[in-house]
């Protein structure tokens, strides 16, 4: 079993979340978060007073996938979040050890 | 047939009677029920300018001032209007000494009574007159606030309130409306307040940006507005108001307030569009703010001049206006004082073009009452202008800086800095704008 955290333009979001419901894809978790990379901030004017607004709005989503659903999950993210200009967001993939239900007590795969 | 004569009767009675009853109006001011509406509406209109400051104010300020800014504004309409009843009518607008201040015979309002005084309001009570003026009042120290935005003690500024009303509001509103006041004999023409309400406000902004000095981390903090859609409801209720501030400076309902109410659209329109061009080109950005700004900045523009100009001069005076304040705004920044809300800039610079536009673009075609400027043959009023602009100038720098030295040495005019950084509205009001 794998997470997949995967940031993204926040105008992407229902785009990314439609396709990965087509591909299976049965549960996600999304946060608004505020972060740079090589995009960088961009400048405020409010009057005369500039403002650098350094962190920039994205959003992240997590899911928790088994291992052969990887590369399928990474396909449609990359695909459904691309515009091709700078800041479009990245993917991190990380093991997992365990997932419980919290209703049930199933463990593991049966859990996803 | 029969009915007819009867009317026609009933008719010729009723001319004969009106006929008979103009003659006196001539010798005895009689109350016109036209004006008087005109004047109380106009009141109601300039009293809603105030609450829609204090939001054009609270949504430029960080979230945690919101309060506190829209407080600074609103109990102005308590403390001034309290001020105006006992003492404050009557140093502005009472009988004359030496052409500097009004005596004080009408305090508490003895003698303002409900009959037409023909000193300023031949066919309006005298006390709608003095209830229009009263909005003046409160609206004008209130403009102040911006310049020392997000820092201010909320006890000290209560007294500040009082004294800077009687010592520079009620003498300059003297000088200039007054009877016997020695702009006014002067000749020097403000029709709605461009010298006793913008300059006087902007000047002593830039007095009390001075004395009060910068808010803590400007220059390197982030001090955005909080909400710019409250900054324009605010400045629509301002706009709506100021129909009734120049149009009710008619102090009659009809040609003249007409008039007033016609260029007081068309300054803020062109200032609007001015601002926010000259932001587009410098900037980059339309911005809400910016066509906001110009709007208010062209309607205190036009303020001094919405009695005596012509339409298409009011879209010049605009669209002058709307640019040069952007213009000026961005001085502030060159200059570093922490003028916070751009009072100076936007009321200062603005009104100051008003006054010496109204040398250039005034024209008795508009106001017999009034003068012909520059334009219009007439050289000798554009420097009656100037004068009554340095004087007002002078006058309200120098006592707005006596009386915030005054204030800081003895209650202080700031609140600490850790009040400052939790904000005013727990600090000075001990709650929250926000609570999500």
């Amino acid at each position: 079993m794998k997470k997949i955290e995967a940031i993204i333009k926040p105008f992407k979001l229902d785009e990314v979340k439609e396709a990965l419901s087509k591909i299976g894809v049965k549960g996600m978790t999304v946060t608004e978060v505020k972060g740079f990379g090589r995009q960088k901030g961009h400048t405020e004017v409010y009057r005369s007073a500039e403002y650098k607004i350094d962190f920039l709005a994205k959003v992240k989503i997590e899911l928790i996938v088994t291992d052969e659903m990887v590369p399928q999950v990474i396909e449609t993210i990359e695909r459904a979040a691309k515009t091709g200009k700078i800041g479009d967001g990245k993917i991190f993939i990380s093991p997992v050890e365990e997932v419980i239900r919290i209703r049930t007590g199933e463990r593991g795969r049966d859990a996803i | 047939m029969k009915k007819i004569l009867f009317l026609s009767l009933l008719t010729s009675m009723f001319i004969v009677g009106v006929a008979f009853a103009e003659q006196p109006t001539t010798s005895i001011p009689k109350m016109d029920s036209g004006d008087t509406s005109w004047l109380l509406i106009s009141a109601a209109l300039v009293m809603l300018m105030t609450p829609g400051l204090a939001l054009f104010y609270g949504g430029m300020v960080r979230t945690k001032n919101v309060l506190g800014t829209i407080m600074q504004s609103f109990i102005a309409l308590g403390v001034i209007t309290i001020q105006w009843a006992f003492y404050g009518y009557s140093l502005a607008f009472g009988p004359d000494i030496s052409h500097v201040i009004g005596s004080l015979d009408w305090v508490g309002l003895r003698g303002v009574g409900l009959d037409p005084f023909p000193g300023y309001s031949a066919t309006v009570p005298h006390q709608a007159f003095m209830i229009f003026q009263m909005m003046f009042a409160v609206i004008t120290p209130a403009l102040i606030t911006g310049a020392f935005a997000e820092r201010f003690k909320f006890k000290t500024y209560l007294v500040f309130l009082i004294l800077w009303s009687t010592f520079v509001y009620d003498p300059l509103a003297h000088w200039v409306w007054g009877v016997g006041g020695w702009i006014r004999n002067l000749g020097g023409l403000d029709f709605a307040g461009g010298l006793v309400v913008h300059i006087s406000s902007g000047i002593s902004a830039l007095a009390a940006a001075l004395v009060v000095g910068r808010r803590k981390g400007y220059g390197n903090g982030l001090m955005p507005p909080h909400n710019v859609t409250m900054t324009l409801m605010g400045a629509g209720l301002l706009w709506f108001g100021w129909f009734g501030f120049n149009g009710g400076s008619a102090i009659a309902a009809g040609s003249l307030a007409t008039s007033a109410f016609v260029v007081t659209q068309f300054s803020a329109a062109s200032a609007a569009l001015s601002w926010m061009m000259a932001e587009w080109a410098c900037r980059g950005n339309p911005t809400v703010l910016g066509a906001a700004s110009g709007a208010i900045a062209g309607l205190a523009t036009i303020t001094p001049a919405s009695g005596f100009v012509g339409p298409i001069s009011a879209i010049v005076i605009g669209l002058v206006a709307g640019a040069l304040c952007y213009y000026a705004i961005n001085l502030k920044t060159k200059f570093g004082y922490d003028d916070s809300l751009d009072v100076v800039g936007v009321h200062g610079v603005g009104s100051t073009w008003g006054v010496l536009a109204t040398g250039l673009f005034a024209t008795k075609a508009i106001n017999s009452a009034g003068n012909d400027g520059l334009f219009f043959g007439n050289p000798s009023l554009i420097g009656i202008q100037a004068i009554s602009v340095v004087s007002v100038w002078v006058y309200s720098f120098g006592v707005t800086w006596i009386i915030l030295k005054l204030l800081d040495w003895t209650m202080g005019l700031r609140v600490n800095e850790e009040h400052e950084i939790t904000g005013l509205d727990t600090s000075q009001h001990g709650e929250a704008g926000y609570n999500f």
